[in-house]
């Protein structure tokens, strides 16, 4: 019998533009021990799923039946829901931080979990909780069970969100996102950890992910949710390596480790779709590229494969091949005519001083000894954890902070000496791009005034002139001009990345600095963002500092990369050297780390 | 953690020190002369002299105030021009019924706002909501002395047009006397402090708790298998505490400096009733030694707030 077993899953949550439709017919089943897979991108439904198995959605209209351990989940009374919850079936989410509560210790915090379903004393419970924390790698866990969470690193606080799920044995643990949040290194080893778990406790693992990647090396089913329908579900071999969704097949296309750098991904057009109407058709046929006529019109049928796959489509047969992952070239791009370098960065050093006299707090030193060249026309990827000090790189070199010690010239020019005069005029040639797309743009003003503020800013265009520019901007990056008098909140993540390039180009600038431009994208949108990148680079012959912690990303954009550790450049070569043959043994963690493709070769 | 507290205390001392500064320049630049008020209208000009010289009013401001801040480190902050009685003396008298004002109705609308709040919160929308959010619109819309008027009307007026005494009107019985009596005369100006104030505190606590609730660790504290009660109160409640002292340090403070409106109202002789009547008889060294003693009592809050925010938040233990 199926551990967890879904039948004909509907979700409904009212909210206050109307009921979103988080899951459609949604059916799937988990044995014990197993390792289940639940992919898709942002508001595919998926993490709506886990709350609804857990019972934590009040206010939700839900019909159909979740099976666990032989009674109706959607049937069973808040207590007794409570009473499933954390013994039997326990749950771990997104971020570490957030999730465990910065008043507690861990210690408690765990221990809290078992006093509550088990009838044992105090001492007996933290007896427990140390034995969990040690089960999960934590070092010298009597110790660090009176620690608070802010004491911990990401990794470790994941580690004791895990003992956390663990401590009561659950039969099923759903883990929402549980790597997205840390850095590529720490990840693999809480997958690891993950799978150690349940190979050792018989745990069934339901693991929810935007990521394919990650469920390549562990899952051994995957279902495949987008817009709150299972697009496809099957053995981890099959869906990964021959689809039959082209949803399936899009996502694998669009991520930058199948293709060879330099060459153009394949997004998936458009954007997802709002969640408020129930289309009559297949939810993706808008953005199918092997969309038919009948797609739009009526719901396609569930086809079973060889394979033991089913996915709902109106096409008969599996979606072509994604690429494989092609041969990576050499010299995919002509080498650039040596030319003054527009970025020389010679031996930077940069810090925060110690807190005053009255504090005990020493001075920090975040970047320590940077040196660096960016040639004209090209790009220079730079790649390492958080805390590594590549935003703050980033922040000196755009001279948003002035420099501890060290020498920076843009385009020959050292930016130490400058007046606030020649600073603006030196703004004309940097421009940045930030990560997060909500966060840098004013919510309260309109994009044609986002996009025409560089020139009004540096007198450059006014009036008529200006409005044309910023329409001739929105349309160069791909956005309606048509849409110039609209607000941010009104465009998608993916949009409002490109409202931030718009931005950037609009005083024609030699140097655009991306810190982390599509980090807080969905994969087939991070990939129409990439192309975009690519193309305005090829097209006005920008040159790129492209800083990411995502090595595939920074691989498929840069001509040479940096990889950064605890302020320092450890390697620097060209990207494809670095990629084939890196030589510092961080940059071969990191690649180790961040390459689960390579692993589905076997399977495939 | 002591050169933390050592930096706090040494700013606290400052900051009564612009204050010392702020209210005796004040007086001197304001109209009005003290001499001449002491001695009335009547007085020759030779005896207002000699009053100002008493006083030592004639000497240059610099000299006055530095005179001044020595006696007022000294724990002596003069004689009220009034009656020749102490200005410690006077405050002194007068703290027991604000002490006894602030004690109940702090507990009071503690006691009703944070229920209020919570329950508001837990079902955003709900009739529950709807009765609490209610409550805070009319509790910070009525003005105190509306409000005192209101209840002094019903409470005591009405019950003795019909001829028995349910509340007595007002005044301050002594607590070691008769702790009834005393309760039972403070009960009116209590309510009244704390209706209104409790509509804020139920407002702060329906909007932290909201913030709260939609935290990942409520979710985790949900996952875990607790009861709804744990969830809110252990898990909920705990975080909200901060943002409580807050709040609570400054209004403390603030009664304590003197809750004017509900002084006066019933008739207590409190700090407030005595900054109003030094304030009518323009009688500076109370008014001072009141502006001093408010103060003093902020500044004091805000350290105990300091201080407790250590004890509660793990995160600024570390950093200190």
């Amino acid at each position: 019998m199926a551990t967890l077993e879904a039948r004909n899953l509907n979700i409904a949550i009212p909210t206050g533009d109307g009921l979103v439709h988080a899951a459609q017919n949604v059916s799937f089943s988990v044995e014990a021990g197993e390792l289940f897979g639940i992919a898709g991108e942002s508001g595919s439904g998926k993490s709506v799923l886990a709350q609804a198995i857990l019972g934590l959605l009040p206010t939700a209209e839900i019909s159909g039946e979740i099976w666990f351990e032989g009674r109706d989940l959607l049937t069973l009374g808040s207590r007794d829901l409570q009473k499933l919850r954390g013994a039997h079936i326990a749950m771990i989410s997104q971020d570490p931080l957030s999730c465990l509560h910065p008043y507690y210790t861990i210690g408690s915090q765990i221990s809290e979990a078992i006093l509550t379903h088990k009838h044992i004393g105090k001492t007996a419970a933290k007896r427990e909780t140390i034995e969990v924390l040690a089960k999960v790698g934590i070092t010298e866990p009597a110790e660090r069970f009176s620690h608070y969470p802010h004491q911990f690193s990401g990794g470790m606080r994941q580690r004791v969100m895990i003992a956390m799920a663990v401590a009561l044995n659950p039969a099923l643990l759903i883990a929402d996102e549980p790597t997205t949040a840390l850095d590529v290194t720490v990840q693999a080893q809480i997958v690891e950890l993950l799978d150690t778990m349940r190979r050792e406790l018989g745990t069934a693992v339901v693991m929810i992910t935007h990521d394919l990647g990650l469920l390549a090396s562990v899952a051994d089913h995957v279902m495949v949710m987008y817009a709150g329908n299972r697009m496809e579900i099957g053995r981890r071999s099959a869906v990964l390596a021959a689809p039959a969704h082209p949803y399936t097949a899009g996502l694998l296309a669009s991520s930058p480790s199948n293709h060879a750098p330099g060459t153009p991904l394949t997004p998936i057009a458009g954007q997802p779709p709002s969640l408020l109407v129930r289309p009559g058709g297949c939810a993706f046929a808008p953005r199918c590229a092997q969309v038919m006529p009948i797609c739009s019109l009526e719901r396609p049928p569930e086809r079973a494969f060889a394979d033991g796959s089913h996915s709902i489509c109106w096409r008969e047969s599996k979606a072509p091949a994604p690429m494989a992952p092609v041969a990576r070239q050499t010299g995919t791009r002509a080498p650039v005519e040596a030319g003054a370098p527009i970025v020389t960065v010679r031996d930077l050093h940069f810090g925060y001083p110690s807190g005053g006299p009255f504090s005990k707090r020493p001075g920090v030193e975040i970047l320590k000894g940077i040196s660096l060249t960016l040639a004209r026309g090209r790009t220079l990827g730079i790649v390492g954890e958080s805390g590594c000090g590549k935003s703050t790189l980033a922040r000196v070199i755009a001279g948003l902070v002035p420099a501890s010690s060290g020498a920076i010239e843009i385009a020959g020019q050292n930016i130490a000496g400058l007046d606030a005069a020649q600073w603006h005029s030196l703004r004309k040639t940097v421009q940045l791009v930030f990560q997060d797309p909500f966060g840098s743009l004013n919510p309260r003003r309109r994009v044609g005034s986002i996009i025409g503020d560089p020139f009004r800013i540096h007198g450059v265009a006014s009036g008529a002139e200006r409005h044309q520019r910023v329409r001739d901007l929105m349309a160069t990056v791909g956005l309606n001009p048509e849409h110039y008098n609209r607000f941010p909140s009104e465009f998608s993540g993916g949009q409002r990345q490109r409202i931030g390039i718009a931005r950037a180009l609009a005083l024609n600038p030699s140097l655009i600095i991306y810190d982390e431009p599509v980090s807080a994208l969905d994969v087939s949108i991070q990939a129409q963002v990439l192309n975009l990148i690519r193309a305005l680079q090829e097209k006005l012959g920008l040159s790129y500092l492209f800083i990411s912690h995502d090595l595939a990303v920074v691989r498929h954009v840069s001509d040479e990369i940096a990889v950064m550790k605890e302020g320092r450049i450890v390697e620097m070569g060209d990207a494809d050297q670095i990629y084939t043959s890196p030589q510092h043994p961080y940059t071969k963690s990191l690649l180790a780390a961040s390459n689960p493709l390579p692993r589905l070769k076997g399977a495939s | 953690m002591i050169s933390f507290l050592a930096s706090r205390l040494a700013f606290a001392g400052l900051v009564l020190l612009v204050l010392s500064a702020f209210v005796f320049f004040l007086f001197f630049v304001a109209p009005g002369d003290p001499a001449r008020l002491l001695t009335g209208e009547k007085a020759t000009e030779a005896q207002v002299a000699q009053v100002r010289a008493n006083l030592g009013l004639d000497r240059p401001i610099h000299e006055q105030y530095l005179s001044f801040l020595g006696r007022t480190v000294q724990g002596d902050l003069g004689f009220s021009y009034r009656n020749q009685q102490p200005v410690t003396k006077l405050i002194a008298n007068r703290m027991p019924a604000t002490i006894s004002l602030g004690i109940g109705a702090v507990l009071m609308w503690l006691a009703l706002g944070i229920p209020i709040g919570i329950m508001s919160a837990r079902h955003p929308g709900s009739w529950r909501d709807r009765m609490g959010q209610g409550f805070i619109l009319v509790g910070v819309s009525f003005p105190t002395f509306v409000l005192g008027m209101a209840l002094l009307y019903l409470l005591y007026f009405m019950p003795r047009q019909a001829g028995f005494t349910l509340f007595p009107a007002g005044g301050y019985k002594p607590f070691l006397a008769d702790p009834l009596i005393w309760a039972w005369h403070m009960f009116l100006p209590w309510v009244t402090l704390a209706l209104t104030t409790a509509a804020i505190y139920a407002r702060l606590t329906r909007g932290e708790m909201l913030a709260v609730m939609g935290e990942d660790y409520i979710r985790t504290a949900r996952a875990k298998g607790l009861s709804e009660r744990k969830v809110v109160l252990k898990h909920g409640f705990r975080s909200i505490l901060t943002p409580l002292t807050t709040q609570l340090g400054a209004d403390i403070a603030a009664v304590l400096g003197g809750a004017i409106v509900t002084e006066q109202v019933f008739g207590l002789q409190g700090i407030g009733s005595l900054a109003v009547q030094a304030v009518g008889n323009q009688d500076r060294p109370i008014i001072i030694g009141v502006v001093l003693l408010a103060g003093f009592f902020i500044v004091v809050a805000n350290i105990i707030v300091d201080l407790l925010y250590v004890l509660l938040d793990p995160r600024v233990r570390g950093a200190h």
